[in-house]
């Protein structure tokens, strides 16, 4: 746990993850990043905890809502210009 | 990510002249190049530019393609080098991999401590989205808000969150393609990921 955790916050003697340190790791559990036995407490936690579960909701939320950010697409006059670049290349 | 097999079936296509197959490739393929190389050069038509000369660096490179990545890591490779080269040109501060330590350096902060009580467990906790009508509703102004939050990110963290989540990019091409250790990846990611979900829970509790 950072240092900056360490000194404001005392987990109760239930043990086990806080919630502060559930936001930090959230991305190695989503990335699959966390070693089976932080996964396992990983898990734990978030089936007893609904805020915790709620954050992690959030967060897939978020990544659904950027991958909707619309593309641009290459301009016409662009896609020609490399399908030409393309004719070229092959004959060339 | 293709598999490898679809890749080399691409790859023998391209060099054998396949026009459609290098057409489709270039639809698929370009807007999101188009957004990467936008993060490098200070317009939209100099990143057309570039992505338009990294089409023209695989075609004169697909017969030294020998497969170690995947087609698609490499084409946002040769990308990524001529988005810094010509950003370079144009005096532009351009993202380098340096600049991943300095952006994953020094504490950070996901969500405000003031939210937590003093065992560490929620005090204010976040609402659940899902059973929020009004904001399914909202989906559109929130992909919105989100752009513009993309924008305000620092560099690194930008384009890693841009190749991850706004284009779909394995965390190993992304590593490959801007040459991150996989811990300085995931890191940026983080950081940005968090930035951008605050700021959508302070957006949605403005409604």
């Amino acid at each position: 746990m950072p240092d900056l955790l360490t000194r404001r916050f005392r987990p109760g003697p239930a043990g086990g993850l806080p919630c502060v340190q559930m936001v930090e790791l959230v991305t190695e559990y989503l990335e699959g990043a966390l070693s089976p036995r932080e996964r396992r407490r990983f898990e734990t936690h978030l089936s007893r905890c609904e805020h915790c579960s709620a954050y992690v909701e959030q967060m897939r939320e978020t990544l659904r809502l950027l991958g909707e950010v619309p593309p641009e697409p290459l301009s016409d006059e662009a896609v020609d210009e490399l399908r030409e670049a393309f004719r070229g290349w092959r004959s060339g | 990510m293709a598999a490898p097999e679809a890749d080399s079936a691409l790859v023998e296509r391209l060099r054998a002249g396949d026009e459609d197959a290098f057409m489709a490739l270039v639809r698929e393929l370009s807007p999101s190049l188009l957004r990467v190389a936008r993060m490098y050069v200070p317009t939209q038509a100099a990143a057309e530019d570039v992505v338009q000369e990294t089409w023209l660096g695989v075609l004169n490179g697909i017969d030294r393609f020998e497969g170690r990545s995947s087609l698609r890591t490499w084409i946002f490779r040769i990308l990524v080098n001529r988005a810094r080269t010509r950003g370079v040109r144009e005096r532009r501060t351009v993202p380098f991999a340096t600049l991943a330590s300095e952006e994953s350096a020094g504490e950070f902060v996901p969500v405000d401590l003031d939210r937590f009580a003093p065992d560490g467990s929620w005090a204010a906790p976040p609402r659940r989205w899902e059973e929020d009508p009004e904001l399914a509703l909202r989906s559109d102004e929130a992909v919105a808000k989100i752009r513009a939050e993309v924008e305000k990110l620092p560099d690194m963290q930008r384009l890693v969150i841009t190749m991850r989540d706004l284009e779909g990019l394995g965390s190993e091409e992304v590593r490959n393609a801007l040459d991150l250790t996989e811990t300085n990846q995931r890191v940026l990611l983080h950081r940005a990921r968090s930035k951008v979900r605050a700021a959508l829970e302070d957006y949605f509790a403005d409604a």
